[in-house]
């Protein structure tokens, strides 16, 4: 009877504590923005990964959508109405996202939405949005996402193609022909395998060497040891956080010499964290977000990157990183839709789609009814880790 | 290092290529060896596998980073604090979550140490967060080489240290009352209970060394691999395909088990194919499964101990 009675207060802790962490997540899921009613607000949706394995993308995204609106509202809202923003957290799961979407669309009744975090949950969702004619702009990198074009789908971040083409471009000028390409068996990391495949040849850039780790792999050293074993004159290599960071610590331990070209992926002060002195002369392709200060005065991104630095980093006290731009072009790219457009779904569409000339984060975006990317190769600059800090290599 | 080096080193030789497999796959197949003595001990103890073995890994070296990096204690000091906070997390498991259901069948309590892996890793991800952490290097970070392979000194503090702990484990056993004790229970409960031995006590000790020696793994392979939230569940796994590859219950087999392990995986991964790196882990517990299920170990060793209670 007794140890019947101590097993039942166990069951209780356990299941409470389980609870309480439900709860906790719980909290950050939905957190709605209360606004004081003037003109009727405009609703707009958001799904991020909040939480899971793409949080540290998903968890800047959130908090640029939240500044941001906070911002407009401040300033008097669009056209009179105030923003009404609802997040939702998907955890980067497609089931969880396609949930979010619903009750976006058809509970919460919103005029659009901005995400999701991921590409594999932004492809999940996309025929839902074009169901229920409502504008959707993505976060997501994953080019199948404009590519064919959705007439209700849009995304912000710069495509994975145009990250390669901005490599080879830099092998062309350092006179490198032999490259070993390593990636994240995730979708981001297939998705740079799949372009690297297809345009290098057309650069005349020979892939001698082609390996995978897996999202939670701990050690890279086998892979690598294969590249050092071929003649291999650059290291490509295409993931998340953490597995690049192991790439390069174990590069640095196998004593390789030749440079390490690294993802946008990893364009974050958390890599340079992870990696250490092993960060050191990484290279990689980058929206000019980080390098905001070394761009040359008169550059049409200056100024509005600087800002959103100072803005974000004032009321999160952290560094701003690449994905939480990704939201700030969304937002801001829909906040103009809005004004133009009004409280009128298929309206907002076309007027993203007509949104011209418009500096984000990420490059200078020019919509079109064939093109839902809007940016190109110049959207990219070299940059380069020296010191732990990173420096503008080519713009 | 001003700029990338422009200069292209020779390549490295077949067969210095497999010494840097090797190499890779001891360190690993250290750490893959301890927390698979951990399963053991625990098997032995109650005859449980038990799931939350990775998440003593993780918690080890999320405390060491936190006591490394946070409040910047020496790391002696560190490990201890790391590894005695392990295994207290160990002993609560045991108390809260295992003794009021010491009456239910194995198969009730492997279920409940699966829940308590995913609430032990719901806690971790409120406590560190979802990111992942670089931990110091116990000494120098440069690169020694071997044979034209490298090796870098902290893979020589996981040897050492992963020795040091099995020495301990077996003075444990062979020297001390306690240690003797928990010999008997893993060969017969009831006769060991008979024999005024209280089990329930070496039950107890058996998680917290097996908590200890968690920690103690993932401790010191957190300056190579980077210290995470998540990473308990393969490790875990990982540690659990060691444990059948050197027979589940033999001390012996599971640090054979691992240090193969750690070595077929790397070289499978170099040789083969890296994609397939996690699949050889899981391939080889199959094999052996279907093949050979009592693993590597003797027979003789596997009865004793699948002795019931």
């Amino acid at each position: 009877m007794k140890s019947r009675l101590r097993m039942l207060c166990s069951l209780a802790i356990i299941t409470g504590l389980a609870m309480a962490a439900g709860l906790l997540a719980g909290c950050s899921q939905a957190k709605k923005e209360k606004v004081e009613e003037v003109k009727e607000p405009y609703k707009i949706g958001a799904i991020f990964a909040v939480t899971g394995r793409a949080a540290p993308l998903g968890e800047p995204e959130k908090e640029t959508a939240e500044m941001l609106v906070a911002q407009i509202n401040e300033a008097g809202g669009i056209n009179g109405h105030k923003l009404e923003l609802i997040v939702e957290d998907d955890e980067g799961d497609e089931t969880k996202s396609l949930m979010a979407a619903k009750k976006l669309i058809e509970k919460d009744q919103v005029l659009a939405v901005v995400g999701t975090t991921t590409s594999g949950t932004t492809l999940a969702i996309m025929k839902t949005f074009e169901e229920a004619q409502t504008p959707l702009v993505s976060c997501a990198a994953s080019v199948k996402i404009v590519e064919p074009v959705n007439p209700w789908v849009f995304k912000t971040p710069q495509s994975d193609r145009d990250a390669v083409l901005k490599i080879l471009e830099y092998l062309e000028a350092q006179g490198i022909n032999k490259i070993a390409f390593i990636n994240d068996s995730n979708a981001y990391g297939v998705s740079g395998k799949i372009e690297i495949e297809a345009l290098a040849p057309q650069r005349g850039v020979e892939i001698v060497a082609k390996e995978t780790f897996g999202g939670e792999d701990t050690d890279m050293t086998p892979q690598l040891t294969r590249i050092k074993g071929t003649k291999a004159q650059a290291v490509i290599c295409w993931g998340t956080n953490p597995g690049p960071a192991i790439v390069a610590r174990n590069m640095k331990q196998l004593k390789m010499s030749i440079p390490l070209i690294q993802s946008h992926g990893v364009a974050n002060a958390k890599f340079v964290e992870l990696a250490g002195d092993a960060a050191e002369g990484v290279l990689l392709p980058s929206g000019r977000l980080i390098v905001a200060e070394q761009l040359p005065d008169g550059h049409p991104q200056k100024q509005m990157l600087i800002d959103y630095k100072t803005a974000y980093t004032g009321k999160y006290n952290k560094p701003v990183s690449t994905f939480g731009g990704h939201a700030y072009d969304a937002i801001k790219i829909l906040a103009g839709a809005l004004e133009r457009g009004g409280a009128d779904k298929a309206k907002i569409r076309d007027e993203i789609e007509n949104t011209k000339n418009f500096v984000g984060t990420a490059g200078v975006f020019n919509y079109s009814p064939e093109d839902h990317y809007g940016l190109d190769v110049s959207a990219f600059s070299m940059v380069e880790i020296k010191g732990g800090q990173w420096q503008l290599v080519s713009e | 290092m001003i700029s990338p080096p422009r200069f292209f080193k020779a390549s490295m030789t077949i067969t210095e290529q497999i010494l840097q497999y090797v190499l890779s796959g001891l360190v690993m197949g250290s750490s893959y060896a301890l927390i698979a003595l951990g399963f053991t001990i625990i098997y032995n103890g109650t005859n449980i596998i038990n799931f939350a073995q990775g998440e003593f890994v993780v918690i080890g070296s999320l405390l060491m980073v936190t006591m490394t990096e946070v409040y910047e204690l020496p790391m002696p000091l560190a490990f201890i604090i790391a590894v005695a906070g392990t295994a207290l997390v160990a002993f609560a498991l045991q108390r809260l979550a295992i003794h009021p259901l010491r009456n239910s069948n194995a198969m009730t309590l492997i279920i409940v140490t699966i829940g308590a892996s995913i609430v032990l890793r719901g806690i971790s991800m409120f406590i560190w967060g979802k990111d992942a952490y670089a931990m110091r290097h116990f000494s120098g970070e440069e690169p020694i080489e071997i044979f034209g392979a490298t090796i870098l000194p902290q893979s020589f503090w996981v040897f050492g240290i992963t020795i040091a702990a099995v020495v301990l484990l077996q003075l444990f056993y062979r020297k001390t009352l306690m240690g003797k004790a928990m010999l008997a229970t893993a060969v017969n409960k009831t006769a060991a209970r008979l024999m005024g031995i209280n089990v329930e006590n070496v039950l107890l000790i058996s998680f917290v060394v097996s908590g200890a020696l968690g920690a103690t793994a993932g401790i010191i392979i957190a300056p190579l691999n980077l210290a995470k939230y998540d990473a308990g569940v393969m490790l875990g796994l990982k540690g659990f395909c060691a444990c059948i590859l050197g027979g589940l219950g033999s001390s012996g087999g599971a640090i054979i088990g691992g240090i193969l392990l750690g070595i077929i995986e790397a070289l499978g991964a170099g040789l083969i194919s890296s994609s397939y790196r996690d699949a050889i882990a899981f391939v080889i517990l199959l094999l052996v499964l279907f093949v050979r299920p009592q693993g590597l170990a003797p027979l003789k060793e596997m009865m004793m101990g699948q002795e019931k209670q």
